[in-house]
């Protein structure tokens, strides 16, 4: 079908077209619900038909603007002065870590947008922010521009506070304020790692070459030669974090460098965002409280932003930082597995649980990040790391399906029997067979049953961790049974069961058409990415395994020197204070990772 | 030089340089005096003092013509005027067109609001037009004497509007309180100026600054240092007092609640900037000379100013967010937050002199973000304070619980409050963001780290009263046995058109800020 070639062009269509849609639906009369609902439907139908043209495979050439299968690289970027004052640019790109990521939030607001149909109260002021709040969640996935991604992730913010708070439950004040105090506090920590790296970069000490692949126009260097010139170009952060003697490597406070300081700031502000345990407490209130579409938002889309943000932000910028750290992220991840999966059998309310649940998937994501091992035995390998990383983002996608289905089945008893306590459900199989088939098939998803989507993430992230720490590997494993114990004891109470005794029992009808039109995809794609993970990981694998090996790259040339260094030192102090055996110190150097960097993507099917 | 010399010199620079930049501020006074004139022979002329007001500031602003030295690049070059009394560069244009530019949107709003009955007008328009010209003094002042001057010009005025509406208690009190405060700062900062002078031997501010780089040089450790500082922290009294900065604050609250909310509007827009634009000529003036060994001698001053004024905008702004929580008054809770903001405001002034010995390209960014921050800041609290005097006008009454419900009767003023509040916590993609990220940009480039993490955790605490009202406004419900609601559609009225106008810019702002950050840079590049 046809696409203009230029990515301005789309790139922009895709995120600005629901803003656009926004401003129109505020001319539209007020009474009329039903056509500004299916006109909104439309448009986030029109922007997902615009982002599956993208992903469809075969246009490989350049001139297309399908995504290329295989490529690691940026693609369809483009670059556009936005406020030189700042050296701030209006710069988008796709890459495998941030498109498939576009298209589960297209696809995911286009279904929570058909699941929005039951709401009646302020639909036009609904729609707006609805579509508001899609703008900002595809802006942050496509910006490439520190800057840009910061104001696309607050934009976000606001539509969120008000979806939650105008349209959500009992307690949706409290959860409101909660999930927006939790949320910008976390970007406050972004906006001072932000100002920390823009100072410390200097586009002088990039290459022309490497200015070029950062879409950066190297007679802005020429232009000025005195002084550093900064930028906030995510690429050329990236460069200037891998290089040996990176500006970043400064101290700033407490003999800490800014690459220290700035990753555990943005790892702070991101960790909020999936949340990682101590710092989810806004997540179970937010889901609880907000409608069912905006549950299927903020579960699908918003927690992945910040394993997103890690990936794509903190590892390439500050390695030397996240090396340090990751027992660090992993500690956090494990603990959010454990916490999670045990707060979420303690639970009550049917939401709540699920809520639960999200915690303790997303620390897979988290843990998968983390596992920082480049050798397997005595050779130089990033095959582990290659494993948890592509597990993480299999994961991210993966729950992006279950958990929206799992929070749309949830919504939708919930409009019949208007309760979720868990305690007084039982026996729905009887009374809505559909439903409960499509909801157990979603939630096994979830548990991670082989053959279901869920299961291909959790796999390949506890296999990875073996390798970085046998005790969090069984400490992963044994979180898959903790996750089969409390979704198999919730499909046991909430489907199976004699006869459902609990209130309104009455009004329990079958599914609706719409109702199945919008569970029956998620299921769908539940098992095709079980069955053929391949789906998305021939998406994201050139990417994320570009990624890692620009980090094993950086490792065999700064870190491993670095780290020599220190150890002959310690050794030689050794040496003159308690006279001990020599030791080899002219072992060559760990055989060259060079060929890491065109590694097969086999490794991570 | 001869009498007659000295006499022909003087001539030639007041007529020939002086007068012609001064005129703006010739035209103003000139309005003053058509405004009581107008009011003797033309008492049945309702609206004359508006239109009268509009005309003259209109046409104050054509003389400034701010569109030569702000449009192009080329900033205009700083001439002191009337023998160096007063200096007048770009810089001055700017913040003058701020200034002037202030007054025809106050006219408009006031003419839109009934606090004031129209037979008030001329007064307050008089008053209005005669501290601007103040104020105008303020930021052009190169000389101690018209800084201080300048400054109660400023406040006498102030006094009176503040005791505007006859007969109401409040405002009486507000008045007496803002002129009892007032004058006992005026009076330390006047000390404060008398010794700095007496200590330097002039008035003259880049001399002044010339002086003290020589006293730095010659005498590393000179007895007069106590003197200095002293001096140094009565100015600065007097100008946090102007600022409303803590703990020169405590007039702020109880003036803004007396006072009508069009009169607040003025005391926290106009006078702040132009304290604001002082200040930076003061940093300025005491912190920098050309050649560089005096330059590097003034290193200690610059230590402290950075210093003393890092200090108060970090408690200012602290102090302000906290404080803000618990305030039911619509005009008391903003007064809280303009003494934040006035913190806010503060950290790109202390940047610029911590930035203004090294690197001077960098100094000059901080200044047109404090330059910018004003701008931005004047249309926010614009919006917020129309907004309570539309509300009193309609219900009476200036309690956030009167906005309850707003979104049900009046949904565009609701949304476009709502916006200006967001903006004001300093949420992309609005113009409050922009403000501050330019203002904690050149902290941290200054090497203040301490302040930019205070500015941003005071982001997060003023989140919790600016959304309370925005809560107020969209969520809640408005109550049952509301007789009166609130009715302002925002395309049917010209209250709407008015907010709308305002907001916009927030918006559009937010979205684009290069252009309106190349003009403040523009009027800061000849700065030093």
């Amino acid at each position: 079908m046809f696409l203009p070639n230029n990515p301005l062009v789309v790139l922009s269509l895709v995120v600005f077209l629901p803003a656009a849609a926004a401003l129109l639906i505020c001319f539209l009369p007020k009474g009329s619900s039903n056509l500004i609902k299916t006109f909104s439907f439309c448009v986030t139908f029109a922007v997902f038909l615009v982002t599956l043209l993208i992903a469809i495979p075969g246009g490989s050439d350049a001139e297309s603007l399908r995504f290329a299968m295989g490529n690691g690289e940026i693609q369809h970027a483009f670059s556009v002065d936005w406020i030189p004052s700042f050296n701030i640019y209006y710069f988008f790109g796709i890459d495998g870590i941030s498109f498939p990521l576009i298209i589960l939030t297209s696809f995911l607001c286009m279904l929570a947008m058909a699941a929005s149909f039951p709401i009646e109260k302020h639909v036009k002021a609904y729609c707006i922010l609805f579509l508001l709040l899609e703008t900002g969640m595809l802006g942050v996935f496509m910006a490439l521009d520190f800057f840009l991604f910061y104001v696309f992730w607050e934009v976000m913010l606001l539509p969120m506070y008000f979806l939650i708070g105008v349209w959500g439950g009992p307690r949706k004040e409290y959860a409101a304020i909660k999930f927006f105090l939790f949320t910008l506090v976390g970007s406050v920590l972004m906006l001072v790692a932000l100002l920390m790296l823009y100072f410390a970069s200097d586009l002088n000490t990039l290459s022309p070459q490497q200015l070029t692949a950062c879409k950066i126009d190297s007679s802005v260097v020429q232009q000025t030669p005195e002084g550093p010139i900064h930028t906030f170009n995510l690429l050329a952060l990236a460069e200037m974090g891998q290089m040996e003697n990176s500006p970043f490597d400064q101290d700033l406070l407490w003999g800490k460098s800014i690459q220290w300081w700035a990753f555990l700031l943005l790892l702070l502000g991101f960790l909020v965002k999936v949340p990682a345990v101590p710092i989810h407490t806004w997540l179970p209130d937010a889901h609880v409280e907000a409608p069912t579409p905006i549950s299927m938002i903020l579960a699908g889309v918003l927690l992945k932003m910040g394993g997103y943000g890690i990936l794509r932000i903190c590892y390439p910028i500050c390695p030397a930082a996240a090396y340090e750290l990751a027992w660090f992220v992993c500690g956090l991840g494990a603990l959010s597995m454990v916490y999670g999966a045990f707060a979420a059998m303690a639970q009550k309310d049917f939401k709540r649980l699920v809520a639960y649940s999200s915690i303790s998937h997303m620390g897979y994501v988290v843990l998968g990040m983390g596992v920082w091992t480049i050798t397997a035995g005595n050779l130089m390998s990033t095959d582990y790391w290659s494993l948890g990383m592509n597990g993480a983002m299999f994961q991210m996608v993966a729950h992006g399906i279950s958990s929206a289905g799992m929070f749309f089945m949830v919504g939708v008893i919930y409009e019949r029997v208007h309760h979720r306590d868990l305690d007084k459900f039982g026996g729905l199989f009887a009374k809505m067979p559909i439903y409960s088939g499509m909801a157990m098939g979603i939630f096994f998803a979830a548990l991670g049953l082989p053959g279901l989507c869920g299961f291909i993430g959790e796999v390949l992230v506890t296999l990875s961790v073996w390798k970085y720490s046998a005790v969090l590997a069984v400490i992963s494993a044994s979180v898959v049974i903790l996750t089969a114990a409390y979704i198999l004891w919730t499909i046991q109470r909430v489907y199976l069961g004699p006869e459902y005794k609990g209130p309104h029992g009455e009004s329990l009808h079958r599914m609706t058409p719409r109702e199945i039109a919008i569970g029956a995809p998620l299921l769908a794609l539940a098992v095709l990415f079980g069955v053929w993970p391949r789906a998305v990981l021939d998406y994201t694998t050139p990417s994320v395994n570009k990624t890692l090996g620009d980090m094993a790259v950086w490792m065999e040339r700064v870190e491993l020197p670095r780290l020599k260094i220190e150890r002959e030192e310690t050794l030689h102090e050794e040496e003159i204070t308690d006279n001990p055996i020599a030791p080899d110190l002219t072992k060559p150097a760990p055989s060259s990772v060079s060929s890491l960097t065109s590694r097969e993507t086999e490794s991570a099917r | 030089m001869s009498f007659q010399e000295l006499l022909k010199n003087t001539f030639s620079d007041t007529f020939q340089v002086s007068l012609g930049a001064f005129a703006p501020e010739l035209v103003l006074c000139g309005l003053v005096i058509v405004l009581l004139l107008a009011k003797m022979f033309l008492p049945r002329w309702r609206s004359g003092p508006f239109w009268l007001t509009v005309a003259g500031s209109l046409s104050a602003l054509w003389l400034l013509k701010p569109w030569e030295s702000l449009g192009v690049a080329i900033a205009e070059k700083a001439t002191p005027l009337f023998t160096g009394l007063l200096v007048g560069d770009s810089f001055s244009i700017y913040f003058r067109t701020l200034l002037i530019g202030f007054i025809v949107l106050f006219a408009i709003m006031t003419r839109l609001t009934r606090a004031l009955d129209r037979d008030n007008d001329v007064e307050l328009f008089t008053l209005i037009v005669g501290a601007t010209v103040g104020m105008c003094l303020m930021v052009s002042a190169n000389h101690m004497l018209i800084v201080f001057l300048a400054v109660e010009m400023v406040s006498v005025p102030s006094y009176i509007l503040a005791g505007m509406v006859r007969g109401q208690r409040f405002g009486s009190e507000a008045a007496i309180k803002y002129a009892v405060y007032g004058a006992a700062t005026a009076g330390i900062m006047l000390y404060g100026i008398s010794l700095l002078v007496g200590t330097l031997g002039t008035a003259h501010l880049p001399t002044m600054g010339k002086m003290l780089a020589e006293l730095l040089q010659n005498e590393p450790m000179a007895d007069r240092y106590l003197v200095l500082v002293l001096s140094g922290l009565m100015i600065l009294v007097g100008l946090a007092f102007k600022l409303s900065v803590f703990p020169f604050h405590s007039w702020a609250p109880d003036v803004f609640e007396g006072a009508t909310a069009e009169v607040a509007a003025f005391l926290s827009i106009a006078s702040k900037a132009a304290a604001l634009g002082l200040l930076i000529r003061l940093v300025i003036g005491l912190g920098y000379v050309a050649d560089p060994a005096g330059l590097a001698a003034l290193e200690p001053v610059r230590w402290f100013m950075t210093g003393s004024i890092g200090t108060l905008a970090a408690m200012s702004c602290t102090f302000g967010n906290l404080t803000a929580y618990g305030q039911n008054n619509l005009k008391r809770l903003f007064a809280y937050s303009t003494i934040a903001h006035a913190g806010y405001m503060l950290m790109p002034v202390a940047a610029i002199s911590a930035l203004i010995g090294t690197n001077l390209v960098d100094a000059r960014t901080a200044a047109s973000a404090t330059a910018f921050y004003v701008s931005i800041y004047l249309l926010m609290n614009l919006v917020a304070f129309a907004t309570i005097a539309f509300v009193r006008d309609q219900v009476g009454n200036e309690s956030v619980g009167a906005l309850k419900g707003l979104v049900q009767t009046s949904p565009g003023l609701a949304v476009l409050f709502s916006v200006t509040l967001f903006s004001f916590i300093g949420l992309p993609p609005l113009a409050g963001f922009a403000a501050k990220f330019a203002a904690f940009a050149s902290v941290w480039n200054a090497g203040l780290i301490w302040l930019v993490v205070i500015g941003a955790l005071n982001t997060v605490l003023s989140l919790f009263y600016y959304l309370r009202v925005a809560k107020v406004m969209t969520i809640e419900n408005a109550p049952e046995a509301f007789e009166k609601r609130i009715q302002i559609p925002i395309c049917w009225s010209v209250r709407g058109w008015f907010i709308l106008a305002l907001t916009l810019p927030i918006i559009l702002w937010g979205i684009w800020w290069n252009g309106l950050f190349i003009w403040t840079q523009a009027a800061t590049s000849l700065l030093f």
